[in-house]
């Protein structure tokens, strides 16, 4: 073992600061630095720099036109980027879809869609959950039924994150109620366009759009579109939810909120003295430091060791529990921080362009929501209950 | 970065582990243990025939390893036999010290260590210092040519056992001061030396010893007056990249003993590993252990490297391995249930020393507190 960064390693390092340096535009990471509200052009821009660079595509093999990059690397991508501000890609096409089609899909799909995705000409969201099908994802009935080229679908899809944004969603569905509900499944690709697709927002408890629900009635979609075989798409669900490992623990996020944190606890006064020299909030803020870089290593040794891929089950399942319970640590410490400035709340104040004084310390206004937004990930990608049951039942072999 | 290990640190993973698995089974260990030394000698010898001594000393100290992970895979294997023999107190502490200190007469006596003939305890810790490093009340003073020691100190490893003592004594400044600490080498027979042993929880052995008018020479003092503190501090860091490797060792057996029990203890007709309430539990101990394992990584990784780094990577492990040492520990036992709370069954001999752990060089509460101070100054 070795924790020190090679020759190669370091002189990466160099060169992704340099691109970051000159590539990355002020405008977006002023707003990702300051808790701001990116725009779907924002997002869509920083997607268009990464493709041209070749530096999307992280996790993807050469040969689809991904960086073929180790977990070292990643993780070094991940840091810098996080560090400089740079917004996250979005994961829906590039890190869910991508492997399941490279894995499963056919020639003509991976073709078609691989390529859409790197030049952003399809922005994809996912169509999993349903408003009786959680956690126990497989109870989904969305139907699917053949009709001569065409499957047609009826039913309806909730939580489609960045919905709003999307031109194509990849649905389960299902295809048949014979046997166990898993064996009845299909994995299939909507064009959002097609008559009959309705999205609706959901408002979340923070007063955000980020999330919708989708209605399908009567959507009539190609045979063509079914993702590998009919009533599989259960093995293709659970390959996309247990591949995508890379950034999963969110360190390099969390690495930067820590940063953001300490400043904080340097600038807030308790009696005329830096919060962060009060000794109980020195300690909670040493546990989250000293838990993160344990995750750090936890995460870069998972998945470099080489039965890393063997136990992609439970190993992504114990990343992403970790990372999440430190993630929500740090938005609890950093919301307590602001003692009684954790309270104003003007939603407005999020937007570029707010000129308004701020209310409090200008770095208050996006705590708070980030705080309760972030309630929702130790509940979607399958709860932390659905992964502690993951990880003790292929550990026990159940 | 590479987190393989190496060929020869695999291979002596694999040596420790196959000898452990041959010769020191749990009844075998705990005839050991209740012994009037509280392990065996001829254990000992065995154990520098293999060479698992030298694996804890540089080439340029007689050894060849001494690196942080060295430490580490040996002390990892140590932990999952529950080895007793004085690794810890002998090469760790009184080898570290000697080794940064010792003058080239001094450093002669690794060798000793090493083949396993000379044993030797770090006695620094004293009834008031709690955890803290600097605490040394005991005194030296100038006498003729010499020195002249009167102190006290407590909880010492394998103490009772040595021949040779590292006894730390004040030659100026206040009790905590970091400055005014001297380190001397102490016959365990010299005039003045009184050892009382005694047995610990987790069938180790420790000693009170008092220092009484106790009269050395000069050839005694380890390095320069007063300036031992960083060594000591150094010796705590190796002894706590030792413990925290150990503690991931132990975890592991009481991981793989809990997950068998689960699988095939059966109540209410299906094995208890079916219940959800276990389940989760279960699945919370996976996970910490794989962040105890990092943090022992992080601290072995990062020995060498500048104070406040190495300082703080140390102390991150320390509190790591405590708290979930005390998770794993009191989880593997109440998901047992009963026979856990037996001296038969085993699994209370690996909770016993995983929690004891914590009470060796800092527990969780002392060393987030130091990390946090530390990261102050990093910053």
């Amino acid at each position: 073992m070795d924790l020190n960064y090679t020759d190669e390693e370091l002189a990466f390092r160099e060169e992704v600061r340099a691109f970051l340096d000159a590539e990355l535009p002020a405008s977006i990471s002023a707003k990702v630095k300051t808790g701001k509200r990116l725009t779907k052009e924002d997002m869509e821009n920083w997607h268009a720099i990464l493709n041209r660079r070749g530096w999307l595509a992280e996790s993807w093999p050469v040969e689809y036109g991904g960086t073929g990059w180790n977990a070292v690397e990643r993780q070094i991508f991940e840091d810098e980027s996080f560090a400089a501000g740079a917004p996250r890609t979005v994961p829906f096409g590039l890190k869910m879809l991508a492997p399941v089609l490279m894995k499963y899909g056919s020639e003509e799909q991976k073709n078609h869609y691989l390529p859409r995705i790197l030049d952003g000409s399809d922005w994809w969201c996912q169509g999993y959950s349903e408003p009786g099908a959680g956690s126990d994802l497989a109870s989904l009935k969305m139907r699917a039924v053949r009709d001569g080229d065409h499957y047609v679908i009826n039913g309806q899809k909730t939580w489609t994150t960045l919905g709003q944004h999307a031109n194509m969603i990849f649905c389960l569905v299902r295809t048949s109620t014979e046997g166990k509900p898993q064996e009845g499944i299909s994995f299939i690709l909507v064009d959002m366009d097609t008559p009959g697709v309705t999205v609706r927002p959901i408002i979340l408890l923070e007063g955000t759009h980020e999330v919708n629900e989708v209605f399908f009635d009567d959507v009539r979609v190609p045979v063509a579109n079914l993702v590998g075989e009919e009533n599989k798409g259960w093995t293709y669900a659970k390959y996309l939810l247990t591949h995508e490992r890379t950034n999963i623990a969110n360190v390099g996020a969390n690495k930067v909120s820590l940063d953001h944190l300490k400043y904080i606890g340097r600038k807030q006064k308790v009696r005329g003295r830096p919060l962060i020299e009060d000794p109980l909030f020195a300690a909670r803020l040493a546990q989250i430091e000293m838990e993160l870089d344990a995750m750090a290593t936890t995460n870069l040794r998972l998945l470099s060791s080489p039965d890393s891929v063997a136990n992609a089950g439970p190993m992504s399942s114990m990343l992403k529990i970790k990372g999440t319970e430190i993630r929500q640590a740090l938005n609890d410490l950093t919301r307590r921080a602001l003692g009684p400035y954790a309270m104003p709340f003007v939603s407005e104040a999020l937007d570029a362009g707010y000129n308004e004084e701020p209310i409090g310390p200008d770095y208050a206004a996006p705590v708070t929501q980030e705080y309760f937004n972030n309630r929702k990930i130790t509940i979607y990608g399958g709860s932390n209950e659905i992964q502690r049951g993951i990880i003790t039942k292929m550990m026990m072999g159940l | 970065m590479d987190f393989n290990h190496t060929e020869d640190r695999a291979m002596l993973k694999d040596m420790v582990s196959r000898f452990i698995a041959d010769n020191y089974a749990l009844e075998a260990r705990n005839e050991i243990a209740k012994g009037t030394e509280g392990f065996s000698r001829q254990m000992w010898a065995r154990f520098a025939e293999l060479g698992l001594i030298g694996a804890l000393f540089s080439e340029e100290d007689g050894g060849f390893g001494g690196a942080g992970f060295d430490i580490g895979v040996l002390f990892e294997e140590l932990g999952k036999g529950l080895v007793v023999e004085p690794f810890l107190a002998s090469a760790v502490l009184s080898g570290s010290v000697l080794a940064q200190l010792g003058n080239a007469e001094q450093k002669a006596l690794i060798a000793g260590i090493i083949d396993g003939s000379k044993l030797m305890a770090l006695a620094h810790g004293e009834p008031e210092s709690h955890y803290e490093l600097s605490h040394v009340a005991t005194t030296a003073v100038r006498d003729g040519g010499g020195w002249l020691i009167n102190g006290s100190k407590a909880v010492v490893l394998n103490g009772d056992s040595a021949d040779l003592l590292v006894v730390t004594a004040r030659v100026s400044g206040e009790t905590w001061d970091e400055d005014g600490i001297s380190a001397f080498l102490v016959p365990a027979d010299t005039d003045g030396v009184s050892v009382r042993g005694y047995p610990t929880m987790d069938g180790l052995h420790a000693s009170e010893i008092t220092l009484s008018d106790v009269r050395l020479p000069d050839t005694a003092l380890l390095g320069d007056t007063g300036k031992a503190y960083p060594a000591i501090e150094m010796a705590a860091a190796r002894a706590n990249v030792a413990l925290a490797s150990e503690a991931v060792g132990l975890m592991d057996v009481c991981r793989d003993m809990t997950l068998d029990y689960l699988r095939t203890r059966k109540q209410f007709g299906v094995p208890i590993g079916k219940f959800q309430a276990l389940q989760h539990r279960m699945a919370t101990v996976l996970t910490e252990i794989e962040q105890a394992r990092s943090a022992a990584v992080n601290a072995a990784g990062r020995l060498d490297r500048p104070r406040i780094e190495r300082e703080m990577a140390i102390s991150s492990a320390k509190a790591l391995t405590g708290r979930i040492g005390r998770l794993v520990a009191e989880e593997a036992i109440q998901m047992h249930g009963g026979i856990a709370m037996t001296w038969e069954y085993g699994l209370g001999h690996f909770a016993k020393r995983l929690i004891m752990i914590d009470h060796q060089f800092g527990d969780v509460d002392y060393h987030t507190a130091r990390f946090a101070e530390l990261s102050r100054q990093a910053a």
